[in-house]
């Protein structure tokens, strides 16, 4: 099976993430790393190599699109065990919102070919939209199996369970798919030191735009389908009254405060 | 006026309170036109509903063919009243399935998509709460038909004599939008409170419970609250994943919040950091969530949660 998995290079979110003077959101002045909810993708996307195991030869490719340091984030995949690594970068991608991104995704997933299986994860940890799977299911007029607690397959049958607002759901399709999991899919896997030595061997391939023949002029801030007019930090909350338990005057503070806000 | 098209959320024809948020906010861009995908039996009583609230049209699309079939479908219907309608803008609820829906249809009508909206005023102009809440951003749609997926509680629901006139649209459903399957389904349990995202007060419990979820329950109900939990209360199987707040759970952004034993991690503080009032209990004075309160008490939740339902029951009566 051909598994391209889907990786984003994102800011730490335990740092002070911050935007920059064009309201994008800073990419250089804080630590960045592989999005942590991408890692259940990754290891998803080995599992299901790992399982496919007799049917022959699988390949799984980590695909990121991101700035110069988002590397990293694909050598990360690399380590888990990823077996090649494609990275596109180019200045013109700076500032793409998700309708840009997934097109430089599609083309990328297009270049690498005949993908079976399209892993990402539930949602990047810095924007957050959750939509970009189902934009690459539409570019690429391929099924969407989306929000996966539980991967199953046999042959090109899959199946995910996902635990949607008013049911817990079955939902299949046949791969070629695209396929998303949630963190409760389970724990991601740690790179071994073979892991770590092994990734530095693996074919790792960086595109510009011009690879993947897609134009400047599609992508990046300037072309946005949206645009930030303003961002505001949120103002701290004032310090708010904090008072000790002792024999019970915790509870009775407690229902003072709810009745002088009127909660009951 | 353009039209505003709106998706009603529904289950089995029962609209669901953010559909009547999104029709206040419709109103606030152009005429609202309710689009409603389901039985047709239900179209009327749908109609009934959502004319309440400034529906003037209805668009009531026979579900039969689709059901089952996920988001792709429901793309197109509106992909294709969007080409019938030219609307100002299209209005979803921002669950998972409202922003894949609003994912497929901004690729098929190439038109700027803005998810997770908490506030859209004329322009549109959207306010949208990042990083964990620690920033508010305004954006605008600069290309195509406006496509906003909005939170629930983005707007009190303000009532507005519509029309609410019923028109059959019979949209075109491609056989590859037909590809991913519900093959089973299981209805989740009804507990009998609030829905999580849509109540006005909201009473969660995390580890510190230690599993024991009765009092952060009977808590909840003195208050007519609604039941959350950690991830850290979820993971252990104390309650189901439809009760996580936070970053990969759901987010609320209730009047009151209540964590109980729980530590405010970054990923916890994602999904609630934007309630209006705030109160934690917790026995450690030094837990992260003290700095977002309003009120804390640093206590045993086991004796402080009970006894404070007691007296709240008492006061009521
Ligand atoms: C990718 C990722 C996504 C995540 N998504 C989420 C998410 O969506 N939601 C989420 O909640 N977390 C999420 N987390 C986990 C998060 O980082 C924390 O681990 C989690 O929120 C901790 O839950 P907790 O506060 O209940 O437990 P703990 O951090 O263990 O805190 C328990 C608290 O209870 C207090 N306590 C103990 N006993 C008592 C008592 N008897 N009375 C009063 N207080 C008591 C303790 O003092 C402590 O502060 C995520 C983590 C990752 C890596
Ligand atoms: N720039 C990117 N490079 C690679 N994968 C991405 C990128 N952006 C989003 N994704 C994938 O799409 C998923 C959902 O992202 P989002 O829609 O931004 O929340 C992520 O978990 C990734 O798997």
């Amino acid at each position: 099976m051909n598994i391209v998995v889907c990786v984003k290079y994102v800011p730490d979110a335990t740092a002070d993430r911050h935007f920059e003077s064009d309201n994008t959101v800073d990419r250089d002045g804080v630590p960045g790393l592989l999005s942590e909810l991408d890692e259940y993708a990754v290891e998803q996307a080995l599992q299901v190599k790992e399982k496919a195991g007799e049917a022959g030869e699988s390949v799984v490719t980590a695909l990121c699109v991101g700035p110069a340091a988002a590397a990293d984030a694909v050598r990360k995949a690399l380590q888990m065990g990823a077996d090649k690594g494609v990275h596109v970068v180019d200045d013109a991608i700076a500032g793409s919102d998700a309708l840009a991104t997934s097109k430089v995704l599609a083309e990328a997933i297009k270049k690498i070919g005949d993908a079976d299986l399209v892993v990402c994860g539930m949602s990047s940890t810095d924007g957050g939209m959750s939509v970009v799977p189902a934009m690459l299911a539409e570019r690429l007029d391929l099924p969407q199996v989306t929000m996966g607690s539980v991967v199953e397959f046999q042959g090109d049958q899959f199946r995910i369970k996902r635990d949607g607002d008013s049911a817990t759901e079955v939902i299949g399709a046949t791969a070629p798919l695209v396929l998303s999991v949630t963190d409760q899919s389970g724990e991601a896997r740690y790179p071994s030191f073979k892991g770590i030595m092994a990734a530095k061997k693996k074919p790792f391939d960086t595109w510009s735009l011009s690879d993947l023949g897609v134009d400047a002029s599609e992508v990046g801030l300037s072309s946005a389908w949206t645009a930030v007019e303003g961002t505001e930090a949120r103002p701290p909350r004032t310090a708010g009254e904090i008072v000790k338990d002792e024999d019970g005057s915790g509870a009775k503070a407690l229902v003072e405060f709810l009745a002088s806000k009127k909660f009951i | 006026m353009s039209e505003v098209l709106v998706l009603v959320d529904h289950v089995d024809g029962a609209v669901r309170k953010p559909t009547y948020e999104l029709l206040t906010i419709a109103k606030r861009l152009g005429e609202p036109s309710a689009v409603f995908i389901g039985g047709p039996d239900k179209a009327e009583a749908v109609a009934e509903a959502v004319k309440k609230y400034g529906a003037e049209k209805v668009y009531a699309v026979d579900d039969a063919d689709i059901k089952g079939f996920l988001v792709a479908p429901k793309a197109e219907v509106l992909q294709q009243l969007v080409e019938k309608v030219s609307p100002a803008a299209v209005l979803l609820t921002a669950s998972a399935e409202g922003k894949e829906i609003a994912g497929r249809l901004a690729v098929k009508i190439d038109s700027g998509l803005i998810t997770d909206a908490v506030d859209v005023q004329a322009g549109p102009v959207t306010t949208q709460s990042v990083f964990a809440g620690n920033y508010t951003v305004q954006a605008k749609v600069t290309k195509g038909t406006p496509i906003i997926a909005v939170k629930p509680n983005a707007a009190a629901p303000e009532e507005s004599a519509g029309a609410g006139a019923v028109e059959q649209f019979a949209a075109t459903i491609s056989d590859s939008a037909k590809k991913a399957q519900i093959v089973a389904s299981q209805p989740r349990e009804a507990t009998g409170r609030p829905e999580l995202t849509e109540a006005a007060i909201v009473v969660a419990g995390g580890r510190g419970t230690g599993g024991n979820f009765d009092e952060v329950e009977n808590f909840a109900d003195s208050l007519g609250a609604a039941v959350g939990a950690s991830r850290a209360a979820v993971d252990s199987g104390w309650k189901p994943h439809a009760f996580q707040i936070g970053q990969t759970g759901k987010t609320v952004s209730p009047q009151l919040y209540v964590a109980n034993g729980i530590s405010g991690a970054i990923q916890h503080r994602a999904g609630m950091q934007t309630s209006k009032t705030i109160i934690a209990v917790n026995k450690d004075e030094e837990a992260p969530m003290f700095e977002l309160v309003d009120f804390g008490v640093v206590g045993d939740l086991h004796t402080v949660l009970p006894t404070a339902t007691e007296e709240i029951n008492k006061r009521k009566g």
